[in-house]
């Protein structure tokens, strides 16, 4: 007997020993798993940082905009014309210019001079005194906004080493603007004519509004379109559809679906929608059809997913009490799942988002000024904005491209949030 | 299958034919029948199977099972693990529908009509023959909801006050009642293992069924919580019809009165459930309830 405990404490001994041994190894290859999986962390945060910070560098600066000061002479004979608009503005905006630097004669100069501020100067002059008719006789003071090589340059966004001739802004031109500074009539303010207007082939006119709008309006319509299609479909596909040949060919599609190539679902629009059944082009009714043929199948396989993840105890409980198989699903299983399909959605809608190619295939490339009224108006997306603006020669369009990149990061982040919340409020406690 | 009948047969060596039943076991081929030993009729049966074969595929689960569930009494069906005492129970309220493998022969009658019948409707099949499961599986809603959701969609009630009633009765008969009543607004998944399968029970007799079935519903429950689960059986015996499936024997001889023990798919015994665990007729059934396997 004590023999054999013997043996046994000496058994156990070894055991112990050899177990000892070997837990030094697991122990390192446990760090080693942890450090390597730390360092992909760190990598990915530093990209992201090195992408963030990059991005707010170049794109922060178009938040702001310089306006300079005019004094206009607004004699009434200037407006002898019944139509305010028939009066001459341009003329008027030179004139005051003449009047604040009367040193400059020569027409190259004169040239210069005039570049200084916005084209769109004239027009800003215009609307003030149709809004305002009593203004005629007076000399108000204006804000005009500056052209867009002095924004650069006060942003100091011009190499001014480089030779004169080079340059986008001259000697002559820095010599005015810090006279105007000196005089108060030059200042940088906050730029809302960024988030006010279209596009427009002047950079310090352009604006991201018409692209965000037309977003808005192609997700807004892919939403409306994708979520109750993906839904349904998921929920016959999971709960009533039979399991035979049909449901697998079926399924094997959707997934395939889900892995076309984007530009594909363009060219498929254009075949069907707009040349098919007529939907008009460049508009976000085209663009939302399209992108919900692309969405569907991320939503279906999430809903499906999410579906299949609420346990098989909470059907056997409905059914169990008389529950119908509808009532089973909608009263219990689809409540369940409906974070999970929430989820999938918004990554499906911030995809769609940050969608392209297929929207090129539509038109919605075109240049196009107008902010859009309805999902029927010609109109741009956020992404394709981007793209316009990246390939537009002027300095200034640099700003801008980082700036719509940030506007269409704060979209998805609103999105995700919008996700974290609905799946919060929608989850339920166990 | 015919070969695994006969397979069998040879472990049936004497008690045969000793206590056959009667007619509806006559009309069966022989090869295909195990003849069950003991007691499977009763009179005024509220539930009657015959010759009942479950298949999944093309297994054979349950293999020709004669019994009769009798008014105000609880069956207990004991057995080794895997032997289809879970897949029998399910087809006396035809849940096993949802498994799409699965096949069921034979005839189940409630009340004198065929529940396989092609006529008959699941959903109120359901009503009247409710279910608790192995884990409790409360709705994730309110306690008031769990109860509230059977009669609901049955629409048994006009009235709010009607459903309170029918909450409040069905809580107290659950013996549930003392414990929630002032949290009835408290997630039903809240409550402990035992309450929370005290709360199915209620969930089940909302909608005043005939008879409840209840596949092992005390194995996830701690002891005190499995004597409370016991209590209320006996109780609700007074006014359903009660089939339980259950590992433990003792479980089985405190609250049952008849006893069937199922074998590989087959019904071996039934009887009084005193006699089954004194005096058991079959050598599978002995072995079982002494132990020497299960
Ligand atoms: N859904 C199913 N599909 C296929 N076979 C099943 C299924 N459910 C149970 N079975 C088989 O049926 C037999 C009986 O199972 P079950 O009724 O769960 O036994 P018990 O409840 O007595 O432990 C087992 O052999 C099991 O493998
Ligand atoms: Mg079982």
């Amino acid at each position: 007997m004590s023999t054999q405990t013997e043996n046994n404490m000496e058994q156990n001994q070894n055991t112990f020993g050899v177990i000892s041994k070997g837990l030094k190894k697991r122990y390192r290859a446990e760090k080693i798993f942890k450090s390597l999986g730390f360092s992909a962390v760190l990598l990915t945060i530093a990209f992201i940082v090195f992408l963030f910070t990059s991005i707010c560098f170049n794109g922060y600066s178009a938040f702001s905009q310089a306006k300079i000061a005019l004094s206009v002479s607004l004699d009434a004979d200037k407006f002898q014309n019944e139509n305010i608009a028939d009066a001459n503005f341009p003329g008027i905006i030179k004139d005051s210019l003449q009047q604040m630097f009367p040193e400059v004669k020569s027409r190259n100069d004169k040239k210069l001079l005039y570049a200084l501020i916005s084209q769109n100067a004239a027009f800003t002059l215009q609307e003030k005194i149709e809004r305002d008719p009593s203004l005629i006789g007076t000399n108000p003071t204006i804000w005009v906004l500056a052209n867009d090589d002095v924004d650069m340059y006060l942003k100091g966004r011009i190499d001014m080493t480089t030779a004169e001739s080079d340059r986008r802004i001259k000697d002559k031109q820095v010599q005015w603007l810090d006279q105007l500074k000196r005089n108060g009539q030059l200042k940088t303010v906050f730029n809302t004519t960024f988030f006010t207007s279209g596009d427009s082939r002047e950079p310090e006119l352009a604006g991201i509004l018409g692209a965000a709008k037309g977003s808005l309006y192609t997700l807004l319509i892919t939403l409306a379109l994708s979520f109750p299609i993906g839904v349904a479909a998921a929920i016959y596909l999971e709960e009533f559809a039979p399991k035979n040949i049909w449901t697998d060919i079926i399924e094997v599609n959707i997934n395939n679906l889900a892995a076309v190539p984007s530009i594909i679902f363009g060219l498929l629009g254009l075949a069907i929608f707009i040349n098919f059944w007529g939907v008009p082009r460049s508009t976000p009714l085209a663009g939302g059809l399209v992108l919900t043929l692309m969405t569907l199948p991320t939503i279906i396989i999430a809903g499906r997913a999410s579906l299949k993840s609420v346990p098989p105890s909470i059907r056997e409980a409905a059914l169990g009490v008389g529950a119908s198989k509808v009532q089973t699903v909608f009263h219990h299983v689809l409540p369940l799942a409906m974070p999970g399909m929430l989820t999938g959605t918004i990554i499906g809608m911030a995809q769609a988002l940050g969608e392209t190619a297929p929207l090129l295939m539509i038109g919605m490339i075109a240049f196009i000024v107008d902010i859009p009224g309805s999902v029927t108006d010609p109109s741009t997306v956020l992404p394709v904005q981007i793209y316009l603006w990246a390939d537009s020669p002027e300095r200034a369009f640099t700003e801008k491209t980082s700036a719509a990149i940030m506007v269409l990061l704060a979209f998805l982040i609103f999105m995700n949030a919008a996700a974290v919340y609905l799946r919060k409020k929608f989850e339920i406690k166990w | 299958m015919e070969l695994a009948a006969t397979t069998t047969s040879q472990s049936f060596p004497t008690m045969m034919g000793k206590d056959v039943a009667r007619s509806a076991a006559d009309e069966i081929p022989a090869e295909r029948t195990r003849q069950t030993v003991g007691e499977p009729y009763v009179k005024n049966p509220r539930m009657s199977c015959r010759d009942v074969y479950v298949y999944y595929g093309d297994a054979c689960a349950i293999k020709g099972v004669n019994l009769d569930v009798g008014c105000n009494e609880v069956v207990a069906m004991i057995g080794p693990s895997g032997c289809g005492k879970s897949t029998f129970l399910r087809c006396l309220n035809r849940m096993n529908d949802t498994v799409s493998s699965c096949r069921v022969e034979g005839s189940i009658h409630l009340d004198g009509s065929d529940i396989y019948d092609a006529s008959v409707d699941v959903v109120p099949l359901r009503a009247r023959v409710g279910m608790v499961f192995q884990k409790p599986n409360p709705f994730p809603k309110s306690i008031y909801d769990n109860i509230a959701y059977g009669p609901r969609i049955h629409g048994l009630t006009r009235h709010k006050s009607e459903l309170d009633h029918i909450v409040e009765t069905s809580l107290i008969k659950a013996g549930l009642w003392e414990e929630v009543k002032d949290r009835l607004d408290d997630p039903g998944t809240g409550l402990s293992g035992g309450q929370q399968q005290r709360l199915c029970i209620a969930r089940a007799i909302a909608v005043e069924p005939e008879v409840i079935l209840m596949d092992e519903p005390c194995s996830a429950l701690d002891p005190i919580a499995t004597a409370k689960v016991e209590d209320l059986i006996a109780e609700l015996k007074e006014q359903y019809s009660i089939v339980i499936v259950t590992h433990a024997m003792q479980q089985a001889s405190r609250v049952s009165q008849r006893t069937a023990y199922f074998h590989l798919g087959n019904l071996i015994e039934v009887g009084p459930t005193e006699r089954i665990f004194t005096n058991p007729r079959h050598d599978l059934t002995e072995a079982y309830i002494t132990g020497r396997f299960g």
